[in-house]
């Protein structure tokens, strides 16, 4: 490691230094590196024993069967075949993508339009920003419990759609009841600080923009579209990148609100609120089948790296299609594929 | 500046020149975007401040009760509320004090310093940031567990002691904000090392630390699969994870879990309202950089 800096650069380095240290003093040579190096170090120790290990221990303990306190048992990678053939895990990786999508594309949409809106308004800025954030900030299990009454059958939901003479919805108990009732969490939840992302990004469009769609009769809607978005290309890019490696992590979503409705949390009627990490969870702490767990957290990896390139090439490298590239591309590209 | 952005935002995005219904309209949406961010928390006070048999009342009672101060009670009474309280604040305070001190030293050592393999140990930082922390939840917890720490406040405080987002912030703003000739003042008068990390460097870092402090912060307490996970002695559990418990054991006492769940996000709403407007700027500021 030592070798890839040639001591030629590093002296030649420190020629350009305002201040020489003397070659023949006592503190030079290599034990100036000392200071900088101890002051890296502690993160480099943790994440040698807390981050690099695990990782490394996870790959071995995927090959195993182990219950956590008996033998391990080598089985190869049966337990990534038992993965492949587990109903279960599948249902979970669909759950997973059905909620992702539900969330996120509204999300990043009405966060693009919120921002838009919030440039127009200099008035209460301050406030605004407060306010849209606060969501973001609060514990998630406490506001799960707050849905989870919002959307009982008998709660705040179905009365407001009782009230204006509409037929209540299994909220937490139908299909894509329960992953509406996630993804509005999910959205409530980003809507604020994605808005606040993208709104940092529209504050830095040089303002002759602005005034160049204005003076060419763009309406509001061309210059979010035709102006805006094609700018904020990295600043959705991010964005999304985040919002899929956060949508693919759901946990704590669907873990607290059946909690207490279902025998060990198997994600609501009809699992339909499992989610990759729930099923992890619940297989290697429930049932203490690590090695299944850690499999399962080498196949949630290899999804989360995949959808994350495919995130970076749709958002960024949109170059084929320039009057529409960002978002707005994006999500024209899968309205025609959906309503293809 | 402010000037500046009132003529870009109004005139630029054709929305003001569209005459005063517009911006109403503006208003209007915006507002509505507050409500709703907003109407979980006071449906929350709503619930806190009722009985069980109000909650499950039609019509939905939508004004507060006067019972918040019973339900509260109740709480204290039937969890060791300030028992997780603390072991939840000493986590949030020791870890964000400890991700504070060490990134901070990292990223001066990372800006202002060369030593071997620099470029190399700051690329690994950056994979490591990459890499989700689901997919080493059985190892570290085996790990954990092997170390003794399971169950432990060590548990949820060492592992992340260090962080690579911390470190790579502050090294950003480290570059930015600490001129090297304040630096060489001080080494003619013959500082070292930790001596100008601590009384040149720290002092000048203290906008990037409000930020980082209080993002560590919101993350050490909001943390829920990770203490579920580690902390396997039911008696001693973080805020989150007794109040995912009250939720299961007493929930047909709707009142008395919806009082846990805002005692639960009061400590926090306060530190956040406290550092809002730095917090905010630089969480904007720091997504543009990456």
């Amino acid at each position: 490691m030592a070798t890839v800096l040639d001591p030629a650069g590093a002296s030649a380095a420190d020629e350009r230094r305002p201040v020489r240290r003397s070659e023949s003093a006592p503190p030079g040579g290599r034990r100036r590196f000392l200071p900088p190096l101890l002051a890296i170090s502690p993160f480099y120790v943790l994440f040698a024993v807390f981050g690099a290990f695990p990782v490394v221990f996870s790959m071995y303990l995927s090959f195993q069967d182990w219950d956590g306190i008996g033998d391990m048992r080598f089985v190869g990678l049966k337990q990534y075949g038992w993965l492949l053939q587990d109903t279960v895990f599948w249902h979970a990786v669909l759950n997973t993508f059905e909620i992702w999508f539900l969330s996120t594309v509204p999300m990043l949409f009405l966060a693009l339009v919120l921002a838009f809106l919030l440039h127009s308004q200099v008035r209460f800025a301050g406030a605004y920003r407060v306010a849209y954030f606060i969501p973001n900030v609060t514990s998630m299990v406490a506001m799960t419990i707050v849905f989870g009454s919002v959307f009982a059958q008998a709660g705040l939901a179905n009365a407001l759609l009782r009230a204006v003479g509409l037929d209540g919805i299994g909220w937490l108990s139908s299909e894509w009841g329960i992953k509406s009732s996630v993804s509005v969490m999910i959205i409530w939840r980003w809507v604020g600080y994605n808005a606040l992302i993208f709104l940092a990004g529209i504050q830095a469009i040089p303002t002759e923009h602005f005034e160049a769609a204005r003076v060419d009769g763009a309406n509001s809607r061309q210059t979010l579209f035709r102006v805006v978005v094609p700018q904020l290309r990295p600043v959705v890019l991010f964005a999304a990148v985040t919002s899929t490696i956060n949508g693919l992590q759901i946990f704590t979503e669907s873990q607290v609100l059946f909690q207490s409705t279902d025998v060990g949390t198997t994600g609501g009627p009809g699992q339909e609120g499992m989610t990759i990490v729930l099923y992890l969870w619940q297989k290697a702490f429930k049932e203490h089948q690590f090695g299944y767990g850690a499999a399962m957290g080498w196949l949630l990896f290899a999804i989360i790296a995949v959808f994350t390139i495919i995130n970076w090439r749709l958002v960024s490298g949109s170059d084929r299609d320039d009057r529409r590239p960002g978002i707005a591309g994006l999500l024209r590209r899968k309205g025609a594929r959906d309503g293809r | 500046m402010a000037a500046d952005h009132r003529t870009t935002g109004t005139a630029g995005l054709a929305i003001g020149s569209g005459g005063r219904l517009s911006r109403i309209c503006v208003r209007a949406v915006l507002l509505l975007g507050v409500l709703i961010s907003l109407f979980p928390f006071y449906w929350l006070v709503v619930m806190a401040s009722g009985t069980t048999q109000d909650i499950y009342s039609y019509p939905p009672e939508l004004v507060p009760g006067p019972h918040l101060l019973d339900n509260m009670g109740r709480v204290l009474d039937t969890i060791d509320f300030f028992g997780s309280l603390f072991n939840t604040v000493v986590v949030s305070v020791v870890g964000t004090a400890l991700v504070l001190f060490f990134d901070s030293l990292a990223a001066f050592a990372f800006a202002k310093y060369e030593f071997p393999a620099k470029k190399f140990l700051f690329g690994m930082l950056l994979v490591t940031y990459m890499i989700p922390a689901q997919l080493s939840l059985v190892p570290q917890f085996v790990t954990i567990a092997e170390f003794g720490w399971a169950g432990s406040l060590k548990a949820l405080i060492i592992p992340g002691a260090a962080n690579a987002f911390g470190i790579f912030w502050m090294r950003q703003y480290a570059q930015n904000s600490l001129p090297d000739e304040l630096l060489d003042a001080g080494r003619i008068d013959g500082a070292g090392f930790f001596r100008l990390y601590w009384q040149v460097a720290l002092p000048l870092f203290r906008p990037a630390l409000a930020f980082l402090g209080i993002f560590t912060f919101i993350g050490l307490w909001n943390d829920y699969i990770w203490p579920l996970v580690v902390m396997i002695d039911p008696e001693k559990v973080t805020l989150q994870v007794a109040l995912a418990n009250l939720n299961v054991l007493y929930n047909a006492d709707y009142a008395l879990v919806m009082a846990g769940a805002l005692m639960s996000v009061i400590p926090l709403i306060v530190v956040f309202l406290f550092g809002a407007r730095h917090f905010l700027r630089d969480l904007a500021a720091g997504a543009m950089k990456m």
